[in-house]
């Protein structure tokens, strides 16, 4: 097999050009200048960090999103959609992250939906199948288009989103918004198999992934963007995962120099937990006044494993010890007894009771402390929820405000407020900046590093790894449901961390 | 404060006044309120010799009775993300089971004991289905709708089941002699409302079912024990529903299994009228009885006014589907 870019390039014009591409949000710049190129029978992988202008400008391309400068040509044409079912009509397709099926409806009721075959208005269903089994030729793929949605495995139903969105047009563009990020490695070999299937056919793919050695496996080409430019853009041949990492991150980067804690008794021991589908086999210890980092991608199985200890999961095997005794299997008010609370990734769906106060969010795991017989004391709520509210900085109209009504980082301040509340020992915290401004975000770094100088222990799940450095003690790695061995955060880099969770 | 001018403390008074009545009028139960007293306005101009009297006023409270101690009953449950179709038959059960206690010898002290106990068992059982079987209370509760209906009819024979009555005839039947203005049982069903509306407000239990109801998942997370709410919530429904059965065998003065079918209905749209929100987390017992009451005003007036039943049933659907409107524009 010869390089598709140099075989092809030289004598194909390119089928997608994009040139200068910029678009604004009033004074925000989402993409500055985006340019690159793309030809008929490549994959070509679309990589940035979160914020790059990544969505942008795929947004732009799929016609969700109209760019303000620049100009992009398909075939030699100028192309400026004006709406996806526009963009479809030139040949430009997307296929979300997250697979949208009916899971009542089969393969290829799927797959044909909303452009069914009928004869005076009847369904013909051995039509559909055929044209769904058409369609999921090119993918190399043979999936029976009788079976029900709702019984296929994620890399199925992935395939099936993607034989769904070439049944619905001519595609000549397809835009896939990282397949694999769901996936377990096994099922992701299958996506890329099909992937390169499809490009070999004739299709220009381009692939959006944070998976740096699934990009260096099965793309032909790439593009870069940081901060809303085009970094670097080219042929993938003798690229290596290494460089990769240095263009998205625009320098090598350097550890922080940090003064270490100091380290009190053991107070939580994971040993080999293993839940349903993930975690599947992770272990760590956590000491009083340590902030203990876990760093991976979507699907990793990091939200698992702490959900797992917390007693919100079910734990198939291995161990948790809290202090010096077993406790493995448990529930959430166990927890809580044992002096053990949980941040949520989800604030509004499960961090926070949205309708109701902030008084009664940030006490309800402890409501014992401020009532008596049964009986909550309106005064001894609004005296422990004030307290919060000062210590934190809290912006709200008061205890009784809905906390629906918050700012999403005072949000985020009432959840961890309630760990506060009900005086944690051991402080699981998932995701606990995401989505909220830089000022709260600062507060809670703070607040978290103030915690573990007063003997609190903390777990920081973050996808985020320049944050995991200015925060922790110790990084371990989660990937496919193992945490690596923890290091120092002296022995990181963001560098090696993104290098060990995408290898 | 001491230094400050008076136009200022004016201010502030005045600053502090219209935050405490934005409050008020941000409760949930202001708007049946307000329609409630302006439905019986209307009434009482059009009808003022009937809607004016005490009898009038008497026996409209007597007839909210029974929904009132089922409405209490589904606000928890409404307001801890469940509901419950069940209410109809479980009240028909608990009279013919009054009944059978009575016409076996049994005393009315013993008869009460038992029609509240019959009406706390179905509660747990519909909680008991809904948090062992995890399947939504709607499909639990339309099974045991059918299922203590059918119990009812075959307890009883399938007729209607006479017995004396004794004392419990006087829970609903005021004492012409007494200065009271209402029958026992309306003085029971307003504590119980009291009852209620303070576990909601006041206690470590209320803040559970509101919290079950607004996010399970936060519930959860905070160490709530989820079916335990459950289990309760349902059961202290049914035994409120055991109450109103009750009250209503001493109206009825007989068990009959085919009793209050629709009740259910009736109750829930009570609920929804006083401001419950069918996705849980959010109602009030005040706006509950309030709602209630409100059916019942329209139902006599209608009646008294001579207005066609049908039109009733019209109209108080229309009030059904309003009363939401008005609740989800207060709330935006």
């Amino acid at each position: 097999m010869t390089d598709p870019v140099e075989a092809d390039g030289a004598t194909h014009a390119p089928l997608l050009s994009v040139d200068r591409v910029a678009k604004s949000y009033g004074a925000t710049a989402a993409l500055k200048n985006a340019t690159f190129t793309a030809i008929e029978g490549e994959v070509h992988a679309v990589m940035g960090e979160n914020g790059a202008g990544k969505s942008t400008m795929l947004g732009i391309l799929a016609g969700l999103v109209r760019s303000d400068h620049g100009t992009v040509t398909l075939g030699g044409v100028h192309y400026a959609p004006r709406s996806a079912a526009d963009a479809r009509k030139f040949g430009v397709a997307i296929v979300p992250q997250e697979p949208t099926l009916c899971d009542h409806l089969n393969v290829a009721e799927n797959v044909t939906l909303g452009i069914e075959p009928v004869s005076s208005g009847f369904v013909r269903a051995e039509e559909a199948q055929r044209r769904c089994k058409a369609a999921l030729a090119p993918l190399g793929v043979d999936i029976d288009p009788t079976r029900r949605a709702s019984d296929l495995t994620p890399a199925e139903r992935q395939l099936v989103c993607i034989g769904r969105a070439l049944a619905q047009s001519k595609v000549r563009v397809l835009i896939l918004d990282e397949p694999t990020s769901s996936l377990t490695m096994a099922e992701a070999e299958r996506v890329l198999d099909a992937v390169r299937a499809l490009a070999d056919s004739g299709l220009c793919v381009l692939y959006v992934s944070h998976t740096l050695g699934e990009v260096v496996r099965v793309a032909d080409a790439y593009t870069v963007l940081r901060n809303g430019e085009t970094v670097r853009s080219g042929s993938m041949k003798g690229v290596e995962v290494a460089d990769l990492t240095e263009m998205l991150l625009g320098h090598p980067a350097e550890a922080r120099v940090r003064a270490p804690r100091e380290k009190g008794e053991r107070v939580l021991s994971v040993r080999e937990l293993t839940g349903v589908k993930l975690p599947a086999g992770a272990s760590f210890e956590l000491h009083r006044g340590e902030i203990f980092g876990v760093f991976g991608l979507v699907g990793s199985g990091r939200t698992e494993l702490v959900r797992a200890i917390y007693g919100l999961d079910r734990v198939v095997r291995g161990e948790v010890h809290i202090g010096s005794s077993a406790s493995t299997r448990s529930t959430p008010a166990h927890r809580l007894h044992e002096g053990i609370g949980m941040v949520s990734e989800d604030r509004k769906g499960e961090g926070l009771a949205l309708t109701m106060s902030v008084a009664d969010n940030l006490t309800l795991s402890k409501l014992e402390s401020i009532s008596s017989g049964g009986i909550v004391s309106p005064n001894a709520q609004g005296t422990a929820a004030r307290d919060l509210i000062t210590r934190l900085q809290i912006r709200c109209a008061g205890p009784d405000a809905p906390v629906g009504s918050l700012s999403g980082g005072n949000q985020q301040k009432v959840a961890i407020g309630r760990l506060l509340h009900q005086n944690a020992n051991v402080l699981l915290l998932d995701e606990p900046t995401r989505g909220i401004d830089i000022g709260s975000r600062e507060q809670l770094y703070d607040l978290s590093i103030d915690l573990a100088a007063k003997q609190k222990a903390i777990v920081w799940i973050s996808t985020q790894p320049a944050e995991l450095l200015a925060v922790c003690d110790r990084i371990a790695v989660m990937r496919r449901g193992v945490l690596g061995a923890p290091r120092d955060v002296t022995d990181w880099s963001e560098q090696l961390l993104l290098q060990e969770a995408a290898a | 404060m001491t230094e400050a001018k008076p136009t200022e403390a004016k201010a502030t008074e005045a600053s502090a006044m219209s935050s405490r009545l934005r409050r008020v009028l941000g409760e949930p139960w202001i708007g049946p309120l307000v329609a409630l007293l302006v439905v019986y306005a209307m009434f009482a101009v059009v009808t003022p010799d009937t809607f004016l009297r005490g009898v009038a006023l008497e026996m409209m409270a007597r007839h909210t009775v029974v929904v009132a101690f089922c409405s209490v009953g589904m606000t928890l449950v409404i307001i801890q993300g469940g509901i419950d179709l069940s209410v109809g038959s479980v009240v028909a059960l608990v009279t013919v089971v009054t009944a059978s206690l009575l016409r076996s010898g049994y005393s009315p002290a013993v008869a009460a004991l038992g029609a509240v106990l019959a009406g706390a068992l179905c509660g747990a059982l519909n909680g008991a289905l809904v948090a062992g079987l995890k399947i939504t209370p709607f499909i639990v509760t339309l099974g045991t709708m059918s299922a203590l209906r059918g119990l009812a009819k075959g307890f009883a024979g399938e007729q209607k089941i006479d017995a004396d009555a004794g004392a419990l005839e006087k829970l609903m039947l005021r004492d012409p002699d007494s200065a009271l203005p209402f029958p026992p049982g309306v003085f029971l069903a307003i504590v119980v409302a009291l009852f209620g509306a303070a576990l909601l407000a006041y206690s470590r239990f209320g803040r559970h079912i509101v919290a079950t109801g607004s996010s399970p998942a936060t519930a959860r997370l905070c160490g709530i024990s989820i079916p335990r709410v459950t289990i309760v919530t349902y059961t202290l429904a049914g035994l409120l529903a055991g109450i109103a059965g009750m009250m209503e065998f001493s109206t009825l003065t007989v068990g009959d299994p085919t009793d209050s079918i629709g009740l259910e209905l009736e109750v829930i749209a009570a609920v929804v009228i006083g401001g419950g929100s069918l996705f849980g987390g959010q109602g009030s017992v005040a706006g509950s009885v309030l709602g209630a009451m409100l059916m019942t005003v329209i139902a006599t007036g209608a009646t008294h006014v001579g207005i066609a039943n049908w039109i009733q049933e019209i109209l108080t659907g229309a009030i059904i589907v309003v009363a939401v409107t008005v609740d989800r524009m207060r709330h935006r």
